[in-house]
Protein backbone atom coordinates (compact mmCIF):
# COMPACT_ATOMS: atom_id res chain seq x y z
CA UNK A 1 0.00 0.00 0.00
CA UNK A 2 1.34 3.38 -0.79
CA UNK A 3 0.52 6.77 0.56
CA UNK A 4 0.59 9.42 -2.32
CA UNK A 5 -0.13 12.03 -0.07
CA UNK A 6 -0.25 12.66 3.93
CA UNK A 7 -1.15 16.06 6.06
CA UNK A 8 -1.90 16.91 9.36
CA UNK A 9 -4.18 19.20 10.92
CA UNK A 10 -4.86 20.81 14.64
CA UNK A 11 -8.06 20.36 15.74
CA UNK A 12 -8.62 22.97 18.85
CA UNK A 13 -11.65 25.66 17.47
CA UNK A 14 -15.02 25.22 16.05
CA UNK A 15 -13.29 26.82 12.61
CA UNK A 16 -10.91 23.97 12.33
CA UNK A 17 -13.95 21.84 11.82
CA UNK A 18 -14.77 23.62 8.76
CA UNK A 19 -11.24 23.31 8.12
CA UNK A 20 -11.11 19.74 8.29
CA UNK A 21 -14.34 19.33 6.22
CA UNK A 22 -12.18 21.56 3.19
CA UNK A 23 -9.24 19.39 3.54
CA UNK A 24 -11.02 16.20 3.44
CA UNK A 25 -13.11 17.90 0.45
CA UNK A 26 -9.86 18.52 -1.43
CA UNK A 27 -8.35 14.95 -0.54
CA UNK A 28 -11.86 13.52 -1.70
CA UNK A 29 -11.75 15.42 -5.18
CA UNK A 30 -7.79 14.90 -5.85
CA UNK A 31 -9.19 11.03 -5.51
CA UNK A 32 -11.80 11.50 -7.90
CA UNK A 33 -14.49 10.07 -5.33
CA UNK A 34 -18.20 10.58 -6.60
CA UNK A 35 -19.83 13.25 -5.12
CA UNK A 36 -21.67 10.26 -2.58
CA UNK A 37 -18.75 9.27 -1.60
CA UNK A 38 -16.86 12.68 -0.79
CA UNK A 39 -20.48 13.71 0.76
CA UNK A 40 -20.39 10.84 2.89
CA UNK A 41 -16.46 11.10 4.09
CA UNK A 42 -16.53 14.56 4.42
CA UNK A 43 -19.62 14.18 6.75
CA UNK A 44 -17.95 11.67 8.77
CA UNK A 45 -14.71 13.60 9.36
CA UNK A 46 -17.01 16.51 10.25
CA UNK A 47 -18.91 14.29 13.31
CA UNK A 48 -15.38 13.49 14.33
CA UNK A 49 -13.18 15.95 13.87
CA UNK A 50 -16.10 17.58 16.84
CA UNK A 51 -15.86 14.91 18.77
CA UNK A 52 -12.37 15.35 19.02
CA UNK A 53 -13.38 19.25 19.50
CA UNK A 54 -16.03 18.60 22.11
CA UNK A 55 -14.69 15.51 24.18
CA UNK A 56 -11.47 14.75 23.95
CA UNK A 57 -10.44 18.78 24.51
CA UNK A 58 -8.77 19.29 21.18
CA UNK A 59 -6.45 17.26 19.25
CA UNK A 60 -5.04 16.14 15.35
CA UNK A 61 -6.04 14.31 12.06
CA UNK A 62 -3.70 13.00 9.69
CA UNK A 63 -5.40 12.59 6.36
CA UNK A 64 -4.00 9.80 4.24
CA UNK A 65 -4.41 9.65 0.42
CA UNK A 66 -3.75 5.75 0.08
CA UNK A 67 -3.28 3.74 -3.14
CA UNK A 68 -3.61 -0.13 -2.81
CA UNK A 69 -2.73 -2.02 -5.74
CA UNK A 70 -4.50 0.37 -7.84
CA UNK A 71 -7.84 1.18 -5.60
CA UNK A 72 -7.52 4.71 -3.94
CA UNK A 73 -8.87 5.53 -1.11
CA UNK A 74 -8.65 8.07 2.08
CA UNK A 75 -7.66 7.53 5.27
CA UNK A 76 -8.26 9.75 8.38
CA UNK A 77 -7.16 9.19 11.70
CA UNK A 78 -8.09 11.35 14.47
CA UNK A 79 -5.62 11.65 18.26
CA UNK A 80 -6.52 13.03 21.41
CA UNK A 81 -5.42 13.25 24.57
CA UNK A 82 -8.52 13.48 26.59
CA UNK A 83 -10.20 11.87 28.82
CA UNK A 84 -10.83 8.99 26.65
CA UNK A 85 -14.28 6.40 26.72
CA UNK A 86 -14.41 4.12 29.61
CA UNK A 87 -17.46 2.25 27.56
CA UNK A 88 -16.96 1.87 24.03
CA UNK A 89 -20.41 -0.22 23.18
CA UNK A 90 -22.32 2.50 24.74
CA UNK A 91 -20.26 5.21 22.63
CA UNK A 92 -20.84 3.18 19.66
CA UNK A 93 -24.89 2.84 20.25
CA UNK A 94 -26.60 5.36 18.07
CA UNK A 95 -28.38 7.85 20.05
CA UNK A 96 -25.72 7.50 23.38
CA UNK A 97 -24.66 10.91 24.17
CA UNK A 98 -22.66 12.13 27.19
CA UNK A 99 -23.07 15.88 25.75
CA UNK A 100 -26.08 17.20 24.56
CA UNK A 101 -25.53 16.30 20.45
CA UNK A 102 -28.22 13.37 18.72
CA UNK A 103 -25.39 10.59 19.48
CA UNK A 104 -24.88 9.44 16.10
CA UNK A 105 -21.28 10.23 15.42
CA UNK A 106 -19.36 7.57 16.02
CA UNK A 107 -22.11 4.96 14.32
CA UNK A 108 -22.66 7.19 11.74
CA UNK A 109 -18.85 7.54 10.87
CA UNK A 110 -18.78 3.96 10.80
CA UNK A 111 -21.58 3.83 8.27
CA UNK A 112 -20.46 5.95 6.55
CA UNK A 113 -17.12 4.63 5.62
CA UNK A 114 -15.60 1.07 4.96
CA UNK A 115 -13.05 1.24 7.21
CA UNK A 116 -13.74 1.98 10.98
CA UNK A 117 -11.43 1.71 14.28
CA UNK A 118 -11.77 3.20 17.28
CA UNK A 119 -9.31 2.92 20.41
CA UNK A 120 -9.46 4.27 23.89
CA UNK A 121 -8.05 4.02 27.39
CA UNK A 122 -9.76 6.40 30.00
CA UNK A 123 -6.96 8.82 30.99
CA UNK A 124 -5.08 9.12 28.08
CA UNK A 125 -6.79 9.72 24.85
CA UNK A 126 -8.82 8.15 21.78
CA UNK A 127 -7.86 7.22 18.40
CA UNK A 128 -10.48 6.70 15.81
CA UNK A 129 -9.27 5.54 12.31
CA UNK A 130 -11.89 5.69 9.30
CA UNK A 131 -10.97 4.99 5.48
CA UNK A 132 -12.80 4.60 2.79
CA UNK A 133 -12.39 3.34 -0.81
CA UNK A 134 -13.07 4.36 -3.93
CA UNK B 1 -52.69 36.13 2.82
CA UNK B 2 -49.56 37.87 2.43
CA UNK B 3 -46.14 36.76 1.20
CA UNK B 4 -44.91 39.21 4.17
CA UNK B 5 -45.95 36.53 6.80
CA UNK B 6 -42.83 34.35 5.49
CA UNK B 7 -39.38 34.65 6.54
CA UNK B 8 -37.18 33.33 4.01
CA UNK B 9 -32.95 32.42 4.91
CA UNK B 10 -30.91 31.36 2.87
CA UNK B 11 -27.53 29.63 4.32
CA UNK B 12 -25.05 30.39 2.26
CA UNK B 13 -21.32 29.62 3.71
CA UNK B 14 -20.28 26.45 5.50
CA UNK B 15 -20.92 27.55 8.84
CA UNK B 16 -18.94 26.33 12.30
CA UNK B 17 -20.67 25.51 14.98
CA UNK B 18 -21.08 28.24 17.18
CA UNK B 19 -21.94 30.77 13.44
CA UNK B 20 -24.96 28.00 13.19
CA UNK B 21 -26.29 28.47 17.06
CA UNK B 22 -26.37 31.92 16.40
CA UNK B 23 -28.31 31.92 13.19
CA UNK B 24 -30.61 29.49 15.44
CA UNK B 25 -31.17 31.77 17.50
CA UNK B 26 -31.39 34.67 15.50
CA UNK B 27 -34.28 33.27 13.78
CA UNK B 28 -36.29 31.96 16.75
CA UNK B 29 -36.04 36.14 17.59
CA UNK B 30 -37.07 37.25 14.39
CA UNK B 31 -40.22 34.77 14.25
CA UNK B 32 -40.97 36.55 17.46
CA UNK B 33 -40.33 39.87 16.70
CA UNK B 34 -42.57 40.16 13.52
CA UNK B 35 -45.02 37.01 13.65
CA UNK B 36 -43.80 35.23 10.95
CA UNK B 37 -46.05 32.40 10.45
CA UNK B 38 -43.28 30.68 8.12
CA UNK B 39 -40.14 30.39 7.65
CA UNK B 40 -38.34 29.05 4.46
CA UNK B 41 -34.68 28.14 4.92
CA UNK B 42 -32.40 27.11 1.78
CA UNK B 43 -29.91 25.34 2.31
CA UNK B 44 -29.14 24.46 -1.54
CA UNK B 45 -25.70 25.54 -1.13
CA UNK B 46 -24.77 23.12 1.74
CA UNK B 47 -22.67 20.43 0.88
CA UNK B 48 -22.83 18.98 3.75
CA UNK B 49 -25.15 18.26 6.45
CA UNK B 50 -23.91 16.59 9.67
CA UNK B 51 -25.82 15.75 12.73
CA UNK B 52 -24.86 19.44 13.98
CA UNK B 53 -26.42 21.21 11.61
CA UNK B 54 -29.43 18.91 11.57
CA UNK B 55 -29.74 18.94 14.82
CA UNK B 56 -29.99 22.99 14.33
CA UNK B 57 -32.49 22.79 11.62
CA UNK B 58 -34.88 20.20 13.55
CA UNK B 59 -34.35 22.61 16.42
CA UNK B 60 -35.43 25.70 14.63
CA UNK B 61 -38.28 23.59 13.37
CA UNK B 62 -39.24 22.42 16.84
CA UNK B 63 -39.25 26.37 17.78
CA UNK B 64 -40.72 27.94 15.10
CA UNK B 65 -43.83 25.74 15.89
CA UNK B 66 -44.06 26.55 19.70
CA UNK B 67 -43.71 30.26 18.21
CA UNK B 68 -46.95 29.15 15.91
CA UNK B 69 -44.53 29.27 12.75
CA UNK B 70 -44.34 26.57 9.91
CA UNK B 71 -40.75 26.04 8.71
CA UNK B 72 -39.93 24.32 5.88
CA UNK B 73 -36.49 22.90 4.64
CA UNK B 74 -35.92 23.68 0.94
CA UNK B 75 -33.12 22.67 -1.82
CA UNK B 76 -31.24 19.88 0.07
CA UNK B 77 -28.73 18.42 -2.28
CA UNK B 78 -29.19 14.50 -3.24
CA UNK B 79 -25.84 13.85 -1.98
CA UNK B 80 -26.71 15.22 1.64
CA UNK B 81 -29.88 13.41 1.24
CA UNK B 82 -28.53 10.34 0.67
CA UNK B 83 -25.72 10.72 3.07
CA UNK B 84 -28.33 11.68 5.96
CA UNK B 85 -29.88 8.26 5.73
CA UNK B 86 -26.68 6.27 6.31
CA UNK B 87 -25.59 9.04 9.27
CA UNK B 88 -29.17 8.05 10.68
CA UNK B 89 -30.71 11.24 11.07
CA UNK B 90 -34.17 11.04 9.74
CA UNK B 91 -34.90 15.02 10.14
CA UNK B 92 -38.36 13.90 11.76
CA UNK B 93 -40.70 17.23 12.01
CA UNK B 94 -38.76 18.99 9.44
CA UNK B 95 -40.83 19.75 7.14
CA UNK B 96 -39.22 19.84 3.32
CA UNK B 97 -39.57 20.57 -0.58
CA UNK B 98 -37.38 20.33 -3.19
CA UNK B 99 -37.11 24.56 -3.86
CA UNK B 100 -38.17 27.65 -2.94
CA UNK B 101 -41.52 27.99 -5.35
CA UNK B 102 -42.76 24.30 -3.74
CA UNK B 103 -41.74 25.24 -0.28
CA UNK B 104 -43.85 28.65 -0.53
CA UNK B 105 -47.06 26.16 -1.53
CA UNK B 106 -46.32 24.32 1.40
CA UNK B 107 -46.36 27.19 3.80
CA UNK B 108 -49.02 28.38 1.93
CA UNK B 109 -51.14 25.59 2.72
CA UNK B 110 -49.53 24.83 6.11
CA UNK B 111 -51.01 28.22 7.19
CA UNK B 112 -54.15 28.49 5.30
CA UNK B 113 -57.53 29.25 7.59
CA UNK B 114 -59.93 26.18 7.65
CA UNK B 115 -62.70 29.49 7.12
CA UNK B 116 -60.96 31.00 4.15
CA UNK B 117 -62.72 31.62 0.75
CA UNK B 118 -61.85 29.19 -1.66
CA UNK B 119 -60.85 32.07 -4.33
CA UNK B 120 -58.22 33.16 -1.28
CA UNK B 121 -59.89 36.37 0.40
CA UNK B 122 -58.73 36.29 3.73
CA UNK B 123 -61.29 37.73 6.24
CA UNK B 124 -59.42 40.52 8.96
N1 LIG C 1 -12.73 11.71 21.28
C1 LIG C 1 -13.54 11.37 22.29
N2 LIG C 1 -13.10 11.45 23.58
C2 LIG C 1 -13.92 11.12 24.60
N3 LIG C 1 -15.18 10.69 24.45
C3 LIG C 1 -15.67 10.59 23.21
C4 LIG C 1 -14.89 10.92 22.06
N4 LIG C 1 -15.64 10.71 20.96
C5 LIG C 1 -16.84 10.28 21.40
N5 LIG C 1 -16.86 10.20 22.75
C6 LIG C 1 -18.00 9.73 23.58
O1 LIG C 1 -18.88 8.99 22.76
C7 LIG C 1 -20.20 9.56 22.81
C8 LIG C 1 -20.91 9.36 21.50
O2 LIG C 1 -20.31 10.14 20.48
P1 LIG C 1 -21.15 10.48 19.17
O3 LIG C 1 -21.70 9.22 18.62
O4 LIG C 1 -20.31 11.31 18.29
O5 LIG C 1 -22.38 11.32 19.74
P2 LIG C 1 -22.45 12.82 20.30
O6 LIG C 1 -21.27 13.55 19.78
O7 LIG C 1 -23.74 13.35 19.78
O8 LIG C 1 -22.44 12.72 21.79
C9 LIG C 1 -19.98 10.99 23.21
O9 LIG C 1 -21.11 11.54 23.81
C10 LIG C 1 -18.79 10.87 24.16
O10 LIG C 1 -19.24 10.47 25.44
MG1 LIG D 1 -20.29 13.43 18.04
Amino acid sequence: MATLRSEIAGIVTSEDIVRVRHMVRDAAVRLSFSLVDQTKIVTAASELARNTLEYGGGGTVRIDELADHGRLGLQLIFEDRGPGIADLNQAMQDGFTSGSGLGLGLGGAKRLCNEFEIQSKPGEGTRVRVARWK
Amino acid sequence: MKLGEFLLVSIQVDMHDKLALALQQDLTDRIAATGARGVLMDISALEVVDSFIGRMLANTAAMSRVLDATTVVVGMRPAVAITLVELGLSLNGVRTALDVERGMQLLRAAVRQPWEEPDGDTPV
